[in-house]
């Protein structure tokens, strides 16, 4: 008994505090958002106060504006496109990279996975500028690509300040998040299954697509989850790099927090895209469980 | 000609030999053994029979085509591995059928085969299961039935039932030498363990260090060593060395330190003087209190100095009085008698000039 207890305890002390950060700092405001959602905007910014002549100010009024006005849904599925953009070229270029890491001997690895983090120890916002010099008018690559354009009699481009430019960088920042659960995975498969299917008659390529790929997916899942979230919300990106075209779903919330201030409407739009991201990461889960994954995701968890 | 021909092939990585210079014919409906301590080669060998590897010298002929420039995948061999290798996200059914999908056999007849080569393993009704969900021996037995599914011309075992516990080892191996039986398939069988080389193989070829010692079938490897490295590794074998002294009557005797002369029948002409080496299995040999032994017989007195008891048989360690030990053994037949003598005992070892085997070397 005393020991149960004692157990307990020390469960307590050891869970405790992160639970108690989880409540204070992330159950709680978010629902004081989801609060502030159904409230009137204040007259200066901010928030109209919460009674008001005896009677409890709440109302859907920036709900309906979210439904009502096209161009923020417009805005949110430009979003999700752009997120899927992103996830989908950062795993095509993750994989080779997650697989030759995997693949290679243990003292590279090790220098290899270094140099994948490596762009973590410089500042987020000084490596998205730095792609303005990159893409920038007067740099190398604009000064080529517009040079090989102007050959087939084609007008210059511009590089910067345009959805290519959002892309680029959003596939930049993402990619060690794709590759670092891709070479998790990838480490741990044992080389005596591709050596089995190539004995069985299996070619590379079906070695690939019937053995690598399918026992990867959980790494791909794992990667494109970090990729995708983050991706559907990043407002920097767009702002610093984007054409007055490319403003995503952060940029407008951000907009409503700090130069509009209208909380209530940014509420709503937080909602909607925790809601959205939730339905999507769900339906991938669905989908992945029904038609691909079952034998992988059983394995997970077993091991 | 042999259906698979291994010609003077040799590997080497770095300065290491791994294989040196070996040549082996394996007959059509064969089971063949490679046997031999770990870093013999034998692995080496198989995988490049298999095509995982490539020798720096020589040739691998199936049916007297030279296989160097086919890879695995395009070889009609099929290997079975020492960890299954089966494929996790696949079901039993799976794994036996991707073969066949490899092959592009007809859809409509892989479950025909697929159902087929699972009764010819005995897994009938484990189709939908998950490699996980499977036992060791079952899992053994998907193996074998994938690379068995497409019938191919060879079959290469690399320590299949290493992973085993004993007593399904042995029942796997009564089943290994049925199923090879029935299905007419050669076998090249990859093992350290003599006891299942000799209760598996046709023939076994002994491998140290990278070359064949022996090829013989398993009661001349075990009865007839040719060199002491076989004598030794086959078995429990005592192995009497030294000059020879005397030669009459188609007996040699030998001067063996720390035991004296020991006789041997044997027609090797090795002069005298010249060393050789006498192998004595210990179940060959005679343990009694006192001198019965006749006078053709080699007689010793020494003293228990180790027993190990068995169960079927007790193993006695008779030291002699120049310091050499004999390895006896002593089947417990009789009941309610576990032991016949204490460590401490005189005894008298005695066997035969015929019961051992004359080594030249």
């Amino acid at each position: 008994m005393a020991r149960g207890r004692g157990r307990g305890l020390g469960r307590w002390l050891v869970s405790g505090p992160p639970i108690a950060y989880l409540i204070v700092f992330f159950a709680v405001p978010s629902l004081i958002m989801v609060l502030a959602s159904f409230r009137t905007p204040g007259e200066f910014g901010g928030l109209a106060p919460l009674y008001e002549d005896g009677h409890l100010d709440l109302n859907l009024e920036s709900y309906l504006r979210f439904f009502e006005e096209l161009v923020y849904a417009r805005i949110f599925v430009k979003s999700v496109w752009y997120a899927l953009l992103t996830t989908l070229f950062s795993l095509g270029l993750a994989y080779p990279l997650a697989a030759l890491i995997a693949r290679s001997s243990k003292r590279y690895r090790d220098l290899l996975l270094l140099l994948v983090i490596l762009p973590f120890w410089s500042n987020f916002l000084i490596r998205i500028y730095a792609w303005m010099i990159i893409l920038g008018p007067n740099a190398a690559l604009a000064k080529t690509v517009n040079g090989v354009l102007a050959w087939f009699g084609h007008g210059p481009v511009p590089l910067l300040f345009s959805s290519f430019a959002v892309l680029v960088c959003l596939v930049y920042v993402s990619l060690p998040f794709m590759v670092l659960p891709l070479y998790a995975n990838l480490e741990k498969h044992d080389p005596a299954l591709l050596e089995a299917a190539q004995d069985l008659g299996a070619s590379a390529w079906q070695r690939f697509w019937r053995i690598t790929f399918p026992l990867s997916l959980p790494g791909v899942y794992a990667g494109a989850a970090l990729v995708f979230i983050p991706a559907l919300g990043i407002f920097a990106i767009p702002d610093i790099l984007g054409g007055p075209e490319d403003s995503l779903i952060g940029n407008v919330i951000k907009q409503q927090f700090l130069e509009t201030r209208d909380w209530p409407f940014g509420s709503v739009l937080s909602i909607v895209l925790t809601v959205a991201a939730l339905a999507i990461a769900g339906l991938a889960a669905w989908v992945a469980r029904g038609n691909l994954g079952t034998p992988s995701s059983r394995r997970e968890e077993r091991a | 000609m042999a259906l698979l021909e291994i010609q003077n092939v040799t590997r080497r990585f770095g300065d290491f030999t791994a294989v040196d210079d070996v040549s082996i014919g394996i007959e059509a409906g064969e089971f063949f053994t490679l046997l031999g301590p770990s870093g013999c080669g034998k692995t080496t060998l198989l995988r490049m029979i298999a095509g995982f590897d490539l020798p720096d010298g020589g040739q691998v002929l199936l049916n007297g085509e030279d296989l160097a420039d086919r890879p695995p995948e395009r070889r009609p061999m099929r290997m079975v591995f020492q960890s299954y290798a089966l494929f996790p996200h696949m079901t039993v059914e799976g794994n036996v059928a991707f073969p066949l999908q490899m092959a592009k056999t007809p859809a409509a007849e892989i479950g025909p085969k697929v159902v087929a080569a699972l009764e010819d393993v005995r897994l009938q009704g484990l189709g939908k299961r998950y490699p996980h969900e499977l036992s060791g021996g079952q899992k053994q037995r998907v193996a074998i039935g994938r690379a068995l599914v497409t019938h191919p011309s060879v079959l290469l075992l690399d320590e299949p039932l290493a992973a085993l516990d004993a007593k399904l080892r042995e029942e796997m191996q009564i089943e290994l030498i049925n199923l090879q039986k029935e299905v007419g398939i050669t076998f090249v069988y990859v093992t350290h363990d003599q006891t299942e080389a000799l209760a598996l193989s046709h023939r076994i070829a002994v491998m140290n260090k990278g070359r064949v010692e022996q090829l013989d079938e398993p009661s001349k490897i075990y009865g007839f060593p040719r060199t002491r490295f076989v004598a030794d590794f086959i078995g429990h074998c005592n192995l009497f060395s030294g000059p020879v002294r005397g030669r009459a009557d188609g007996v040699l005797t030998l001067d063996v330190p720390a035991i004296g002369p020991v006789r041997i029948a044997t027609r090797s002409p090795l002069p005298l003087g010249q060393p050789g080496t006498i192998a004595l299995r210990p179940e060959k040999i005679r343990i009694e209190a006192a001198a019965l032994a006749d006078t053709r017989d080699n007689h010793y007195r020494g003293t228990v100095q180790e027993l190990l008891y068995m169960g079927d048989v007790t193993v006695y360690k008779v030291g002699m009085p120049g310091g050499a030990q004999i390895e006896a053994l002593l089947a417990n037949s009789q009941s309610g008698r576990a032991r016949f003598f204490e460590v401490g005992d005189t005894v008298e070892v005695s066997w035969p000039v015929d019961a051992g085997h004359f080594i030249e070397e």
